[in-house]
C-alpha cells in the first residue's frame, strides 16, 4: 500500500512540473515576433473554415495569458491543431514518436547490456591494462561529437554499402514479408543505435566501475571476505545489486541525454523520429508543431524519470520500508 | 602552482594541457599563422583538395618547399571536376610571406603571415570548401569561436547559478521549494530541444558578434539550473557550520553571509565544475552550428564548417572537410582529461561527484 501511496505521490508532483514547463515554453515560442498562423495562411490548401477554428482555439485575438490558457484547454483535451503543410499535428506525433521511443529503447537495452558488465569487470580488474584501455577507450567516447561520429558511420555505409543509409524502412517495405520488414528495420536502426551507443555507454560504464569500486570497498563486503566467500559470489550476490541502484536513477537521466543526442543523430541519418520532428519545425517557424513536440518530449522525459524511481522502489528495499 | 606541477607529472593530464595550450596559442594568433583571413573566397577553386608541398625536386635533389597550382578541370568521361596540379610553375613557400592586410592582435597592423607563397600561387593546406574558401585558415578562426564560447558562458552561468542556489539553499522551506521546481522544469524540458528552440527565435538579420554574444547567453541559460541545484546542495550542509550561525549572532545580512561566508566554501566544486562543464558547451554550441541555428556563414565555427561534410558527394570525396570535427574530438577529449585530473586533485573524496 505504502508502494501505491508513494507512486501516486510522485505521479502527482508530476503536474506542477508540467505547467512550469508548459508556461516556460508557451512564453518562450511566443517572445519570437512569428506569426504562429504565418504559414497556414499561405498555405493556398487551407481553408478559411480551418483558419478561423485556429484563431478561436488558440484565442490569438486576446491578450497573451488568455492564449495560454485556451492552449493548456486544448492541449490537454488532445487537440494540438494543424501543422504549416495542414496535417493535423496529432497525426504527424503520433507517427513519430514510436520511431524515437524505438531508437531510445534500443540503446539504452545496448549499453545496459554491455556497460553494467564492462564496468563490472574493470572494477574488478581495477589498475590493470584491461581497466586502462577500458578508461581510455571510455574518454575517446566521450569526446567523440554526435554528429561527427554519425558523419563518419555514414561515410562508413556509403563506401561499403552494408547498410542502407536513411529513413527507417526501404522504399519497398510495403511489400516485404512480416519477418522481412522487421530484418529492414533492424538495418536501418543499426548505424544510428550505433552511434547513440558508443556515446552513451563510456558514461554509463565509468559510472558503474565507479559504484562498483564504491560498494567493493564497504564494510559489509569486508565482511563476506573475511567469511572465506568466494569472490564470485562476493561480486554478484552481494556488491553487484548494491552498485547497481544508484545506476537506476541514472537510467533517467540517460533517457534526457539520448532523447537530446537523438536530435542530431536522427538529423544526419534522415531518421524519422520527434528530434528530426521538432528541427523541422523549428526551420520552419511551425508553432503549433513545435509547441506540441517540445511538450511531448517534456513528458517523455518526466515519463522516464518517472519509470526510474519506481523501478528504484522495487529494487532497493529501504525505499520502500522508509515510503521516502 | 602545485597543481601545475602535479598536472606535469601526470601523462594524460600533462598531453590534455599541452594540447589546449597549443590550441589557444594557435587561435590567438590565427590572422598571423593563417595564410588567408576568414573571408577570402576563391570562386574558382571550390573543393581544390588539399595543396601538396614537395620538399624533393623533380630531379630528385632536396629543395626548399614548394607547391603547385591547381587547375579545375572537367571530365566528361566521369562526368566530374577533377583538379590537377599545373607543374609549370614552381610556387616556393616562403616563411613570413606577405598576404593580406590585419592587425596582429588586434593592434599593430601588418600583412605579413607565418607562410605563405608568391603572388599568383595558392596554398591551400587542407583543401578548400564550397566557396573556394581555405579551410585550414577558417579552422583557425572558428576555433576562436568554437573553443572560447565555452567559457564565456560559464561567465554567465556562474554567478547566477551560485547567488540562485545560495539563495534557494539558504533560506530553505518555502522559497526554496519554489525556486528548485522552477530549476527542475527548466531541466525537464529536453535541453537539445530547448536550445535549437531558443536558437531558432533569434531575429535574423544580427550582426556576427550580435549573434555570437546571443548564443552565448542561450547556451547560459540551458545550463544554470543544473549548476545551481548542486550549489543548493551544498549551501544546505554549509549553512548548518557553526561559522554562520557566528556570523548570524555577530549581526552581518544575509547577503552577507551567503556571499562572504558560503558560497566561497564552494569555490573547489566551481573549478571542477568549470573544467569538466567546458566540453558540453563546446558540443553544444558546435552541434548549433551544425544545424545552422549557431554561428552563421561567413563565420566560421567547428560546427558550421562541419555542416558541408554531411553530404554523400562530399563524404566520399573530399574527407579534408572532415577536420574540423577532429579538433572538437581534440578539443573536448583534452578537457575531459583535464578536468577529471582536476577533480581528483581538488575533491580527491569524490564528494562533488554525481
Amino acid at each position: 500500500m505504502e508502494f501505491a501511496k508513494y507512486i501516486f505521490k510522485r505521479i502527482l508532483q508530476t503536474i506542477p512540473l508540467l505547467i512550469i514547463v508548459s508556461l516556460i515554453s508557451f512564453f518562450i515560442i511566443r517572445l519570437s515576433p512569428v506569426d504562429p498562423l504565418a504559414e497556414l495562411r499561405l498555405n493556398p490548401s487551407i481553408s478559411q473554415e480551418t483558419l478561423n477554428k485556429e484563431i478561436k482555439r488558440l484565442n490569438l485575438d486576446k491578450p497573451i495569458y488568455i492564449q495560454y490558457f485556451s492552449w493548456a484547454k486544448s492541449f490537454v483535451k488532445g487537440d494540438l491543431g494543424y501543422t504549416s503543410a495542414g496535417e493535423k499535428v496529432s497525426v504527424k506525433l503520433k507517427e513519430r514518436i514510436p520511431n524515437t521511443l524505438l531508437l531510445t529503447l534500443v540503446v539504452i537495452f545496448m549499453t545496459w547490456a554491455v556497460g553494467v558488465p564492462l564496468g563490472i569487470l574493470s572494477a574488478i580488474k581495477k589498475e590493470t591494462a584491461f581497466d586502462r584501455m577500458l578508461t581510455i577507450l571510455a574518454s575517446i567516447g566521450m569526446a567523440i561529437p554526435s554528429f561527427f561520429f554519425a558523419i563518419l558511420m555514414l561515410m562508413f555505409a556509403v563506401k561499403t554499402g552494408w547498410f542502407p543509409v536513411g529513413g527507417l524502412t526501404s522504399y519497398d517495405f510495403n511489400d516485404l514479408g512480416f519477418g522481412a520488414k522487421i530484418i529492414d528495420i533492424a538495418k536501418h536502426l543499426c548505424l544510428p543505435a550505433l552511434v547513440l551507443f558508443t556515446i552513451s555507454l563510456s558514461g554509463l560504464q565509468r559510472q558503474m566501475r565507479a559504484n562498483m569500486l564504491e560498494v567493493l570497498d564497504s564494510d559489509y563486503v569486508k565482511f563476506a571476505r573475511a567469511k572465506g566467500l568466494s569472490e564470485w559470489k562476493v561480486v554478484f550476490k552481494h556488491a553487484l545489486r548494491n552498485a547497481v541502484n544508484p545506476m537506476i536513477t541514472l537510467l533517467g537521466f540517460e533517457f534526457a541525454g539520448l532523447l537530446s543526442g537523438a536530435a542530431l543523430t536522427e538529423y544526419v541519418f534522415q531518421y524519422p523520429g520527434l528530434g528530426r520532428l521538432i528541427l523541422e519545425a523549428v526551420m520552419k517557424s511551425d508553432i503549433n508543431l513545435v509547441m506540441a513536440s517540445l511538450m511531448m518530449g517534456t513528458i517523455m522525459l518526466i515519463l522516464g524519470n518517472l519509470i526510474a524511481d519506481i523501478l528504484l522502489m522495487i529494487t532497493d528495499p529501504r525505499l520502500r520500508r522508509g515510503g521516502e | 602552482m602545485e597543481l601545475l606541477r602535479k598536472i606535469m607529472k601526470d601523462k594524460f593530464a600533462k598531453s590534455a594541457f599541452i594540447v589546449l595550450c597549443f590550441l589557444y596559442l594557435v587561435i590567438l594568433f590565427a590572422d598571423f599563422i593563417a595564410p588567408y583571413s576568414n573571408y577570402y573566397a576563391n570562386r574558382e577553386m571550390a573543393y581544390a583538395p588539399p595543396s601538396r608541398v614537395y620538399t624533393i625536386d623533380e630531379n630528385g635533389h632536396f629543395s626548399r618547399p614548394y607547391t603547385y597550382n591547381y587547375i579545375r578541370k572537367f571530365e566528361p568521361a566521369l562526368m566530374q571536376t577533377v583538379f590537377e596540379e599545373d607543374r609549370s610553375q614552381k610556387y616556393y613557400i616562403k616563411p613570413f610571406a606577405r598576404g593580406e592586410k590585419y592587425k596582429f592582435l588586434g593592434l599593430i597592423p601588418t600583412s605579413r603571415h607565418l607562410f605563405g607563397v608568391n603572388n599568383g600561387g595558392e596554398i591551400h593546406l587542407l583543401g578548400t570548401d564550397i566557396n573556394g574558401r581555405d579551410v585550414f585558415s577558417r579552422l583557425l578562426f572558428g576555433g576562436r569561436i568554437s573553443m572560447t564560447v565555452g567559457f564565456l558562458s560559464l561567465l554567465i552561468v556562474f554567478p547566477i547559478g551560485l547567488l540562485y542556489g545560495g539563495l534557494s539553499g539558504y533560506f530553505g522551506g518555502i522559497v526554496d521549494t519554489l525556486m528548485m521546481r522552477f530549476a527542475e522544469a527548466t531541466m525537464a524540458i529536453p535541453s537539445f530541444y530547448l536550445l535549437i528552440i531558443l536558437a531558432a527565435i533569434l531575429p535574423s538579420g544580427m550582426t556576427s558578434v550580435q549573434r555570437f554574444s546571443l548564443i552565448i547567453v542561450i547556451l547560459a541559460l540551458i545550463g544554470w539550473a543544473g549548476f545551481a541545484r548542486v550549489v543548493r546542495g551544498m549551501v544546505l550542509s554549509i549553512k548548518k557550520e557553526e561559522f554562520v550561525l557566528a556570523e548570524k549572532t555577530l549581526g552581518a545580512s544575509n547577503l552577507r553571509i551567503i556571499l562572504k561566508h558560503i558560497l566561497p566554501q564552494t569555490t573547489s566544486y566551481v573549478i571542477i565544475a568549470m573544467t569538466l562543464s567546458v566540453p558540453s558547451y563546446i558540443l553544444a554550441e558546435s552541434g548549433l552550428s551544425f544545424l545552422g541555428l549557431g554561428i552563421q556563414q561567413p563565420d566560421a565555427s567547428w560546427g558550421n564548417m562541419l555542416k558541408e561534410a554531411q553530404e554523400f558527394t562530399n563524404i566520399l570525396y573530399r574527407p579534408w572537410l572532415l577536420t574540423p570535427g577532429v579538433l572538437i574530438f581534440l578539443a573536448v577529449l583534452s578537457f575531459n582529461l583535464l578536468g577529471d585530473f582536476i577533480r581528483d586533485y581538488l575533491d580527491p573524496k569524490g564528494r562533488t561527484r554525481g
